[in-house]
């Protein structure tokens, strides 16, 4: 053969020559040996399990992760939802007060020199009722008194 | 049998079928593909153990060898029509096998480092396969030391070294050829193989 006599003409060193001749032997006796004998197999359908278990869980795990991001999202734009509601509301309730406020104030202040008026005459007539009921007509025997008494009331 | 030639089969014939002055009866495509899938069986059949020893002393993994050998064919079998015959048909696979090694250490890493780390054979066990010959004892042993300082010195040898060592030193391959295969340069090939010889010269040296 051409190759074994380059081979052989390449490597001068009888010792290296001769072991990879030895080399190139051991090889073909193994990969004869390795050829012809017969083999299974088995491990494709394991690795297909493998796979199948890594993919489901990988999935699981994308699918679960992606849920949690969105809930999370959802529950944040609920509560924010939640306090613009609550924002708005007392918004609007102090801005109520704000405005019914200076009404009040406004009937309280023209009401009262009416109720104060009216609280007067009252009390003058109260007085008036008193005094009709409380007097009463002197006797004739305590008319020059009274007569007096009247003189020293004007005076 | 070249198979190189077998893949030209076809031209060559429509060549010689012309000068001779024959009429060339057309092929159907039915018959055209079985022709094609002859060729290839034949391809197969006759380079396949190649492929695989080389393979196999590449990895020293019986397992992972037999895959990419399956792969190297079936790779060749889905490209065989873009096959123009520029190299042989044998340089042509091994370049596959080359690549499908490559890409293997390429993409499956650490993959690939557990499993050789699991399967692959110990050089210590790898040389103890040698041709019953007609040898003494004494001289079996020293067959056997020496198949294993090479094996050492291969190990050692960086996957480009060790990939043209193997084709030259193992599978017998020309110079162009495995600067075919591997695509490389002549000049690299060179290179690369003196390298080589001088690791395993130095690993033999050692024990002398």
């Amino acid at each position: 053969m051409s190759g074994r006599n380059r081979l052989a003409e390449e490597i001068d060193d009888p010792i290296v020559a001769g072991a990879l001749k030895h080399f190139k032997a051991s090889v073909d006796a193994w990969s004869e040996g390795a050829y012809k004998q017969p083999r299974t197999v088995v491990r494709t359908a394991r690795h297909t399990w493998r796979l199948a278990a890594t993919w489901a869980l990988g999935c699981i795990l994308a699918a679960g992760s992606l849920a949690g991001t969105l809930y999370e999202r959802h529950v944040q734009q609920e509560s924010a939802r939640i306090g613009a509601l609550k924002a708005a509301e007392q918004k609007a309730a102090l801005e109520r007060k704000a405005a019914i406020q200076p009404v009040t104030a406004t009937v309280v202040t023209k009401r009262q020199p009416i109720a104060v008026k009216h609280a007067a005459s009252e009390n003058e007539d109260l007085l008036a009722t008193v005094d009709s009921d409380v007097s009463r007509q002197v006797p004739a025997a305590m008319e020059p008194l009274a007569q007096m008494m009247d003189s020293n009331g004007t005076n | 049998m070249d198979v190189g030639v077998v893949n030209l089969r076809r031209m060559v014939t429509s060549t010689k079928s012309m000068a001779a002055g024959t009429a060339v009866k057309p092929m159907t495509a039915d018959a055209a593909e079985e022709l094609a899938a002859r060729e290839f069986a034949t391809i197969v059949e006759s380079h396949r153990p190649q492929i695989f020893r080389f393979l196999l002393a590449s990895l020293r993994d019986v397992d992972l060898a037999e895959t990419l050998t399956q792969e190297c064919f079936l790779k060749a079998h889905r490209n065989w029509r873009h096959f123009r015959g520029d190299s042989s048909a044998m340089t042509w696979l091994m370049r596959i096998a080359i690549n499908l090694q490559k890409d293997h250490w390429r993409n499956r890493r650490l993959q690939f480092w557990r499993h050789t780390q699991a399967n692959a054979v110990s050089v210590d066990e790898a040389s103890d396969w040698l041709p019953n010959g007609e040898r003494s004892a004494e001289q079996q042993i020293l067959a056997r030391e020496q198949v294993a300082q090479v094996w050492k010195a291969v190990e050692r040898l960086s996957a480009r070294q060790r990939t043209v060592f193997l084709l030259r030193y193992v599978e017998e391959r020309e110079l162009n050829d495995i600067a075919r295969a591997t695509g490389l340069s002549e000049g690299t090939v060179k290179a690369h193989l003196s390298r080589a010889l001088g690791r395993v010269r130095a690993e033999l040296r050692g024990t002398r």
